[in-house]
Order: C-alpha cells, then structure tokens, then sequence
C-alpha cells in the first residue's frame, strides 16, 4: 500500500457507512483523536483515496502517520493493536479471539446495506425474489440473536469486535423494516435491545446515523440507480 | 479424540492452509477426511453448523471455523515459534489485508473462471490474471510476501498454486508467462516441507477440476 502525505490519524469515510462507522466507533472507544474526511460515495474520489487504496478504491481508510490501512474490520483489529492499553476490543484468548473473528466475518459476508452489494435484492425486486431475501436476512438476524442470547455484549460483559461489526446496521433497521415489511423487534427483540444497549455508550450514539436520514439517502440511492 | 482435529477435503486449499500452518507449526494432529459435499459427518455439522464447510480445526474439543481464522488461530495458540504474523501492528495490518485479497478477489475469479463459459469466462480470466498481478506486485523483489520469513499470505496463496495448471488449461493461457515471479515464489515455498506435504499434485487437481466443472 502505498504511503502518502498526511500527518497523524486520519479516517476517509462517508457519513452513512457502516464500516466506516465501525472505524469511528473504536477510535472512540480508544479515545484517539482523529481527522474525519468525507469522501462522496456519490461523486468524484479523491486523490488521496485513490492513491492510499488503489485495490479497492473504498472509504473506510485509515491513515497512520502516512501509511494507509483499509478495510473495516482489519482497520478495527490495527487501532486496538496500536492503542492496546486503553478498552480493549479483542478478546486475550486465543479461542475467544477466533470466536469474535468468526462472527464479525459473518456479520461482514451477511450483514450488508444495498449499495455496497450490487446483487442485493430485499431492496430492488417485489415478488418471489424479495420473499426469499427476506427469508435469509430473517434468518441472519436470528443467528446473530442466537448467538447473542442473554449476553450484555456479543462476548460477555465488555463491548467489542463482534457489537463494533454489527452495531453500525442498528440504524438500518428502520430501513429494512419498511422495504421488507417485518418488524425487527418482533422478530428478534433480544437483538433490538442489544442495540438500544449499545447506543447508551458514547461512542455508539455519536457515531450512528439518524434512521430517517438512513431511509432518505435509500431513496436518493434508488433513484439515482433507476431502482423500482 | 486427539487434542487437535482437522476436518479436511483432499483438494480443498482452504483445508491445505491449515494444514501448512499446523506443519510450520509441528503441532501434532489427527487428519479427518470429510466427503464434500454430500455425506458430511456429523461431527462437521455439529462443530461448524454456521457454513456446515471444512476446515475446522477442533482443538480440545472446541471448533474453529473459516481457514484464515484457523490460521490466526493456530499462530496465537502456539506462539513459541514459527510466527506466522509479523508482531508490528502495520505489518498485521498488511499481511491480514492482501490474504483477505486473495479470499475475496483470487478465488472468486479463479472459480468464476472455470465454472463460466464464453464471454463470461473471458471476462473472469482477465480479472484473474489482473488478481494475480497485483498479488506479484505486492511481492516484489522479496523472497516471501512478508520478506524473508514465510507466513500468513504466504499461506494464504499457495495451495491456490496447485490450481494454476487448471487455471492455465480452462482459461488457455500460461499463468507462468502471466506472473513469472509469482511462480518462481511458488516453487520456493514447495521447497518447504509444509508445503510440498500439504500441496496436491496439479494433475490430480485438474482431473478433480473436471469432474466438478466440466
């Protein structure tokens, strides 16, 4: 990857990104202090971005003192590897840290809002196509829900990499709910009350989107997509 | 039960990274053959019920899931040698960004290459050959990807090396011609005993190749 010019932390991001989010979050939660830019999903990527990750061309980046990190989760594990002393957010032992992989992984392959998935259908067909995508992200909800159970947090009592994969979606809800028809909380309250759980910490709720404003750039998304 | 298990399918280069890794390692374990797809044990469903995929690694009777997890895994529970992560939190970073390339970009353009026909296969063939590049880019003038110590994106790509026979036959282009140093890297890390005990024999690959592509 190549180095570039900046000083200090800086985030490439855009302001309803999930993963970007993720990345915020735990810089929160480390108390690092950052510089946030705004890329435009929906125009023209910078220079900078383009230069600090030119195999992917994506926003979150993260950039060190020059040297760019990029993908959400890896850009998690690199901030609580940097910052180790302060709210860790990976388990010390082994078998839990690969527990707390396997789940962000999945949550990472399955948990995806529509424009980072070109083949997303819960949000373009009607029809037997949208039953069956609905279906399946009934069916991730309630995997994560199962593996939540009574839990506090995904891994216990301290907040963490899985809460971090997961958490930045909660204000999608709202989003899904009205394109799939379904209630969330009925379907998985276990999950909803994680969530509310979660947005009591400060690093949760100045990060999280509004869901309305979710809603409202789905519709700009479809409309510049041509989306029925 | 042995104290380690790895459920595992002869071909599979996912089971193979594990198996490196568990070589580097000199970690003793049982192999378990599984029958993918159909007939899979009861042991695989119950110990990966997520994906119902191999590999998984049972250490002490508690399952691990997804090949690159394994690995890290494997590097953290025996940390007394043979690192196959750098230690600086950059240097992870990197090594854990270019394996996850070659997990989302390589295979799936290696699969869609010899699953697709016509001009859709073409199309998978020269993202391919672009992946690759990349990847032979990143390695530069170094002996391994993470310099002169073999790990992590080392294993990551090299079981996928056995497949390059198949790749070059279903595409119709030479991938040595393609990423010459990239080859050369190859066969560097099948001087490692590791390796050439993990890897299978290309030819066997390209017959299991047809069987399941055509």
């Amino acid at each position: 990857m190549g180095e570039v010019d900046t000083k200090g932390v800086v985030l490439l991001d855009f302001w309803v990104s999930p993963f970007g989010q993720r990345c915020r979050i735990a810089l929160a939660e480390k108390g690092v202090e950052y510089e946030y830019r705004e890329e435009n999903l929906l125009g023209d990527k910078s220079p900078l971005l383009l230069e600090s990750n030119p195999v992917y061309k994506k926003v979150p980046v993260l950039i060190h003192d020059g040297k760019p990190v990029c993908e959400s989760l890896l850009i998690v594990q690199y901030i609580d590897e940097w910052w180790p002393h302060r709210a860790p957010l990976l388990p010390a032992d082994p078998y839990a840290r690969a527990h707390a992989r396997f789940w962000a992984d999945f949550i990472d392959k399955k948990v995806r809002p529509p424009y980072a998935d070109a083949s997303y259908v819960l949000w373009k067909l009607k029809g037997e196509g949208h039953s069956a995508a609905k279906e399946e992200f009934t069916g991730i909800l309630k995997l994560l829900e199962g593996e939540l159970g009574d839990k506090k947090y995904f891994a216990g009592d301290a907040f963490g990499f899985v809460d971090i994969a997961l958490v930045p979606f909660v204000c999608w809800f709202y989003t899904y709910e009205t394109y799939a028809g379904f209630s969330i909380e009925e379907l998985t309250p276990k999950l909803v009350a994680w969530g509310k759980r979660c947005m009591e910490r400060e690093s949760v709720a100045k990060t999280l989107s509004d869901p309305h404003k979710v809603f409202e750039f789905v519709g700009v998304l479809k409309k510049r997509f041509g989306v029925e | 039960m042995k104290a380690v298990v790895l459920l595992g399918f002869w071909v599979s280069p996912f089971g193979q990274r594990c198996q490196i890794a568990l070589a580097e390692k000199g970690v003793e374990y049982e192999y378990r053959e599984e029958t993918v797809p159909r007939d899979k044990s009861p042991l695989l469903l119950e110990s990966n019920p997520v994906y119902k995929k191999i590999p998984v690694l049972i250490h002490d009777g508690k399952p691990v899931c997804e090949s690159l997890i394994i690995v890290q895994y494997i590097d953290e529970a025996w940390p007394d040698r043979a690192p196959l992560i750098p230690a600086d939190p950059y240097a992870r970073a990197q090594a854990r960004f270019w394996a996850d390339f070659v997990d989302k970009k390589v295979c799936e353009s290696a699969l869609n290459l010899l699953k697709l026909k016509g001009e859709a296969q073409e199309a998978a063939k020269e993202e391919f050959i672009e992946n690759l590049r990349l990847l032979e880019c990143e390695l530069g003038d170094k002996k391994y990807f993470g310099g002169d110590a073999f790990g992590f994106v080392d294993i990551a790509l090299v079981p996928l090396t056995s497949w390059f026979y198949s790749f070059g036959t279903y595409g119709g282009f030479s991938v040595e011609e393609a990423v010459p140093k990239l080859v050369a890297w190859s066969k560097l890390c099948l001087e490692r005993e590791s390796v050439a005990n993990s890897l299978c024999d290309p030819l066997k690959v390209y017959e299991y190749a047809k069987k399941i592509f055509g």
